[in-house]
C-alpha cells in the first residue's frame, strides 16, 4: 500500500528526512513513533502528497506520489496534526463539500455521510457550526472527513492529540475498528496508544528510522536496565545507601510514605536482583510488602533509542 | 467541471458569510450614492454637454471607490488559507491546483459585480423622475457596465495574485493595493508629462484606465480595451498559478 524508498528531504541547514525506506501492507496498522522533530509530519505530508521530497521515491497504492498525484489522493484519507477545518461551515455542510471534492455525488454522497457521522459520532453536532465546537469534536468531524470516500489508506497525523481520556479511548477503538477494512498509518508520542493499537511501530528519530518491528517484539530487543520496585520498612537504614551497595544496581530512588520506604531500583539488563535484595532486607531485618520487577516498556525502548545520540 | 462547481459554490458562500462582505457592499453603496449626488450637482451648475453616466463614471469618488475595493475583497482569498492551515486539507484532496486558483477567482469576481448592481438603479431614478435620459446615445449605459466586467476582471486578477503571494492578509491587501493603484496612476503620467516620447504615450493611452473609462462612458466601445483587459487577466493567472506552484512544490 504505501512504498517509501530513499525519501528525502532537506530544508536550508536542516535534513528533516535522511533516506527513508519502508513499506506498509495492505491491512496493516502501522504507528510512527518519534520524539517532536523527528520527522513523522513531514513523512506524512510527502505521502499526502502536500510536499514534495527532496529526493527518493514514494508511493501509495502504486501511484509514485509525485508524478501520479491526484491518482494516489484518490487513495487515501489524511488527517493532519492540527486539524484545520472552516470554521464558518457546519458540521453537515463541510462533510458534503468535501466529499464531492472527492468524487462522491448523489446518493452515494448522501449515504456516505450519514455513515461517516455515524462512524464517528458526530451526529449531535451535525448543525453546529465547526468554529464552535470542542476539540474532541473537530477531530472526529477531521477524521469523518478523512473516511468518507472509503480509502483504501488512512494517514493519521497525532489523532489522539489534545483530547481528554474518554475521547481518547474512542478514538482509539474507532482506529482498532477501522483497521479491519483499512490500512492505517498513524503517528503519536503516547506509547501506549501504540502498543494498542498498532501491529507494528517503526520508531523514527532525527529523519531515520531507527526500529521498525512488532511491539511485544520491540520490548525483548532492547539492551536498558529493569526496574525492581521494593516496599519496607527499613527502620533506621537509608535504602539507598544500602541498596547501591548490591552488585549489578545502576541506581537506586526513594520516598519515604507512612514509614514505608517506596524504592525504584534500576538495575543492569538481564539481571534478577529480587533474591540478592531479598536477602539483604532479611540480613537487615527490613519488613517487606512488595517487591516486583517491571518489564522494560515501549517507553524505555523509546527513550533509550532517542536520547542515546544526546 | 463538477469539482470546479463544487469549489465555487463554496468560495461564493465563504464570501457572503463573511462579515467583510457586507461592510464592502455598505460602503460601497454609501460611495456611489455620493459619486451620483456629486455628478447631478455638477449638472445643476452649468449646463454640459456630458451626460449623467459621464460624470458619474469619471468622478474622483467612482475611481476612489472602484480602486479600493479590489483589495479588500482579494486579500483572504488564498492567505486565509494559508494561515489557517486549511489549505493542507484542500491540496491533499483530488483537486487540481488550477481548480483552486479559478474557483476563487470566479467568486470574487462574481461578488464583485453584485457590488455594482444597485447603481444600474440611480440611472433608472434619474431617468423616471429628471424626465429625461440618462444616456445620450444607445450604448451609453450597457457600454461602462461592461468595462467595469473586463477591468474587474483584470484587478480581481491582481488581487489574487497578491493574496497568494503571502499568508498575512495585511500584507496581502497591501500588495494588491500598491499594485491597483500603482497601475492607475502610471497611466496618469500621460496628464502631467507632456513632453515624453509619442511611443510611450501611445502605449501609456493603450493601457489607461482613465482613457478607457473617458471613452465607454461615451458609449464608445473600443474592441481593443475588450481584448487587452482579459488577456492580462489571463497572464495574471498564470502568474498566480505559477506562485502557487512555487509555494508548494519548492522541493
Amino acid at each position: 500500500m504505501i512504498k517509501v524508498e530513499k525519501l528525502t528531504k532537506k530544508y536550508p541547514g536542516v535534513i528533516a528526512i535522511d533516506s527513508l525506506s519502508f513499506e506498509v501492507d495492505k491491512g496493516e496498522i502501522v504507528g510512527f513513533l518519534g520524539p517532536n522533530g523527528a520527522g513523522k509530519s513531514t513523512t506524512m505530508r510527502i505521502l499526502s502528497g502536500f510536499m514534495p521530497a527532496t529526493s527518493g521515491f514514494a508511493s501509495v497504492a502504486g501511484h509514485d506520489v509525485f508524478r501520479e498525484s491526484i491518482e494516489a489522493r484518490r487513495h487515501l484519507g489524511y488527517l493532519p496534526e492540527n486539524v484545520p477545518l472552516y470554521g464558518d461551515m457546519r458540521v453537515n455542510e463541510y462533510l458534503r463539500y468535501r466529499g464531492s471534492l472527492k468524487g462522491l455525488f448523489g446518493g452515494r454522497l448522501r449515504k456516505r455521510v450519514e455513515a461517516v457521522k455515524e462512524l464517528c459520532s458526530v451526529h449531535e453536532v451535525e448543525n453546529k457550526l465547526i468554529s464552535t465546537l470542542s476539540k474532541g469534536f473537530r477531530q472526529r468531524v477531521g477524521l469523518a472527513e478523512a473516511l468518507i470516500h472509503e480509502p483504501d489508506l488512512l494517514i493519521l497525523d497525532e489523532p489522539t492529540i489534545g483530547l481528554d481520556p474518554n475521547q481518547i479511548r474512542q478514538v482509539r477503538e474507532l482506529i482498532k475498528s477501522l483497521g479491519q477494512r483499512h490500512t492505517i498509518l498513524l503517528s503519536t508520542h503516547i506509547l501506549s496508544e501504540v502498543e494498542i493499537t498498532c501491529s507494528r511501530v517503526m520508531i523514527i528519530n532525527r529523519g531515520k528510522i531507527e526500529v521498525s518491528d512488532a511491539p511485544e517484539n520491540l520490548v525483548g530487543r532492547i539492551r536498558t536496565s529493569a526496574t525492581v520496585r521494593l516496599e519496607a520498612k527499613t527502620g533506621n537504614d537509608d535504602p539507598v545507601e544500602m541498596i547501591e551497595r548490591v552488585p549489578g544496581v545502576k541506581s537506586v530512588s526513594a520516598t519515604e510514605e507512612e514509614g514505608w520506604q517506596r524504592c525504584a531500583i534500576r538495575v543492569e539488563a538481564n539481571l534478577d536482583l529480587r533474591e540478592e535484595i531479598f536477602r539483604l532486607a532479611i540480613l537487615r531485618r527490613w519488613t517487606i510488602r512488595e517487591l516486583t520487577q517491571d518489564k522494560a516498556t515501549l517507553e524505555d525502548v523509546f527513550v533509550e533509542l532517542t536520547h542515546a545520540d544526546n | 467541471m463538477r469539482r470546479l462547481f463544487t469549489l465555487l459554490k463554496r468560495e461564493l458562500s465563504a464570501f457572503y458569510y463573511s462579515p467583510i462582505a457586507y461592510i464592502v457592499l455598505f460602503l460601497f453603496l454609501i460611495l456611489n450614492g455620493l459619486s451620483f449626488w456629486f455628478a447631478v450637482a455638477i449638472l445643476n451648475r452649468a449646463p454640459s454637454e456630458n451626460t449623467v453616466v459621464q460624470v458619474f463614471f469619471n468622478s474622483v469618488f467612482f475611481w476612489i471607490a472602484y480602486l479600493l475595493v479590489f483589495p479588500v475583497i482579494t486579500m483572504r482569498l488564498f492567505s486565509e488559507e494559508f494561515k489557517l492551515g486549511t489549505i493542507e486539507t484542500l491540496m491533499t484532496a483530488p483537486v487540481r491546483d488550477w481548480e483552486v486558483i479559478i474557483s476563487k477567482f470566479l467568486a470574487a469576481l462574481a461578488f464583485y459585480l453584485t457590488l455594482w448592481l444597485p447603481s444600474l438603479l440611480y440611472f433608472l431614478v434619474f431617468a423616471w423622475f429628471g424626465n429625461r435620459s440618462a444616456i445620450g446615445s444607445a450604448g451609453q449605459l450597457w457600454a461602462p457596465y461592461l468595462l467595469l466586467f473586463v477591468m474587474g476582471m483584470f484587478n480581481v486578477a491582481l488581487g489574487c495574485l497578491a493574496s497568494a503571494l503571502t499568508s498575512n492578509q495585511i500584507v496581502a491587501a497591501m500588495i494588491a493595493l500598491v499594485l491597483t493603484i500603482g497601475y492607475f496612476f502610471i497611466t496618469l503620467i500621460n496628464y502631467v508629462v507632456t513632453s515624453s516620447s509619442p511611443v510611450v504615450r501611445a502605449i501609456i493611452a493603450y493601457v489607461a484606465q482613465l482613457d478607457h473609462m473617458d471613452s465607454f462612458s461615451r458609449g464608445v466601445i473600443d474592441s481593443r480595451v475588450l481584448v487587452y483587459y482579459p488577456s492580462m487577466t489571463l497572464l495574471l493567472l498564470a502568474i498566480t498559478y505559477q506562485a502557487f506552484q512555487y509555494r508548494r512544490w519548492r522541493a
